[in-house]
């Protein structure tokens, strides 16, 4: 228990710095699966597998950009949930991806909810001070900024623990009862993850004159190293 | 208490240190975005490192006219944003008319949002990540993958931040002329081709990376990959691939658990 504390606090605040990335500040992109989980596995010694697990998040990333108002999954604090939980796994495991996968999914989309919570939160606190802003207050102006990045901080932090906390055992659960071979595990991930990847990416070519035929192209060229690195 | 004010300079020669100042609160335009202001605090923030040098300083009438002026609503993409921020603060520094600062602040969201949106988060990024993927089923390792994806992405990210800022101040409120610029108005067409070409290349190679070696899989994974993305394709408004994802996961994981 002591040791999965002393685990989790630091995947914590990098959790936390992370899921801040995604909206609030800096945006740029260190949120992204392929940066945040490979961080998280070589922050527990394993940085090849976190980044296995980011490729495979990042497939599922490409179909939620963070279009304005719209309700998207949080994949900072979430790729660092998935990246630790692949990375702390060792290779060979049946279901270790599966497992971490779905562990990042079901984080990420709890984490999309609370965006949607902090962002209603905002709008309390912007009302509450609404008098002194429009009285050009600079230090309220100021002070709600750094209220609302500091509760984006805090809710990064507070849902990669509760994740970590929560999924940690499930995940090991599942790897010591889970009937597949690797082997199966993996290719389940990445059918999944690269249906999601390559109808997302159809999504943002097919309004574009001759981009289809480009994609076309690609996927010929890609099969093609693929089968050769096989 | 009111500072002092410093000498009022045209908007466009804000010294460095206020424009850097600036461009760092850019990055954090964001940070208490809400349903019903949107950016707009974030604005007013960004803003005030150059609303102090308006006559009578930090604190004064004209300081705090601008101030809440532009808390209001706002919205834009938030890389673009900077050019509404830049084009405000020169406005206000030059003495524009309040009326006109409104009518700008009306128009400007429309096309700073559909821009930013079309040549970022539909294009740029999605390259971005596609490059990255190429790298890693090419071998390259963690660092590499990492440092590649962030180079590329933010060599753009804070260049158009720091352009944006830069047209607003030089141009104030006719920046429009600076959104006609070629990049802005054909390189979303280039790079959702180049997008596609890339990903094309990198989504098999990927993952054949994450597989590893051996065919003994490759044929299911295949037709899985092309019934799925056709599924999410067809399914596309009623629920989202990453949610039906989620699910054909949880059935696969329960039943390699109970079976």
């Amino acid at each position: 228990m002591t040791g999965d504390l002393l685990l989790f606090l630091p995947l914590t605040v990098l959790g936390a710095v992370l899921a801040l990335d995604v909206v609030s500040f800096p945006q740029a992109m260190l949120s992204r699966p392929i940066v945040a989980a490979t961080l998280a596995g070589a922050w527990v010694g394993e940085p090849l597998r976190g980044l296995t697990m980011g490729v495979a998040l990042e497939f599922f990333a490409l179909e939620s950009m963070p279009f304005g108002a719209s309700r998207y999954p949080e994949w900072g604090s979430a790729s660092v949930v998935g990246g630790a939980l692949f990375a702390l796994t060792p290779d060979g495991t049946a279901a270790a991806m599966t497992a971490a996968a779905l562990s990042a999914l079901l984080t990420a989309s709890v984490g999309g909810t609370s965006m949607v919570l902090l962002r209603r939160l905002n709008a309390y606190w912007a009302r509450q001070q609404q008098a002194r802003i429009a009285r050009g207050s600079g230090s309220a102006v100021v002070a709600l900024q750094l209220g609302g990045l500091t509760a984006d901080l805090v809710r990064g932090g507070l849902l990669t623990f509760i994740g970590l906390a929560v999924l940690v055992p499930l995940h090991r659960a599942i790897v010591l009862s889970f009937t597949m071979s690797p082997t199966v595990s993996r290719a389940v991930v990445v059918a999944a993850a690269s249906a999601v990847g390559l109808a997302a990416v159809w999504k943002v070519v097919r309004l574009t004159p001759g981009a289809r035929w480009y994609l076309a192209g690609g996927l010929a060229v890609g099969f093609g190293i693929a089968a050769e690195l096989m | 208490m009111t500072a002092a004010a410093p000498t009022t300079p045209p908007g466009g020669t804000l010294p460095m240190h206020v424009r850097l100042a600036m461009l760092l609160r850019c990055f954090a335009i964001q940070g208490v975005w809400n349903y019903e202001t949107m950016l707009g605090n974030g604005i007013a923030f960004s803003m005030e490192p150059a609303l102090r040098r308006l006559p009578g300083g930090r604190g004064g009438d004209a300081y705090r006219a601008a101030m809440a002026r532009h808390s209001g609503y706002f919205n834009a993409h938030p890389y673009l944003a900077s050019v509404a921020v830049g084009a405000l603060a020169r406005a206000e520094l030059d003495g524009v008319s309040a009326a006109q600062i409104e009518r700008f602040r009306v128009a400007a969201p429309g096309p700073l949002g559909s821009v930013g949106d079309r040549l970022i988060w539909a294009g740029w990024l999605p390259f971005c990540s596609a490059v990255a993927l190429l790298a890693f089923g090419l071998g390259l390792g963690p660092t590499g993958v990492v440092l590649v994806f962030l180079g590329t992405y933010n060599t753009v990210h804070v260049g158009l931040r720091w352009w944006g800022l830069q047209a607003g101040l030089t141009h104030g409120l006719r920046v429009a002329q600076a959104l006609g610029n070629p990049v802005l108005r054909q390189g979303p067409a280039h790079v959702a081709r180049a997008t596609a070409l890339v990903a094309g290349v990198a989504l098999p190679v990927a993952a054949q990376g994450i597989i590893g070696p051996g065919r003994v899989v490759l044929g299911s994974v295949l037709a899985a990959v092309a019934a799925g993305a056709t599924l999410v394709t067809l399914l596309h408004g009623k629920i989202e691939g990453w949610r039906l994802a989620t699910i054909v996961l949880a059935a696969f994981v329960l039943y390699s658990v109970v079976r």
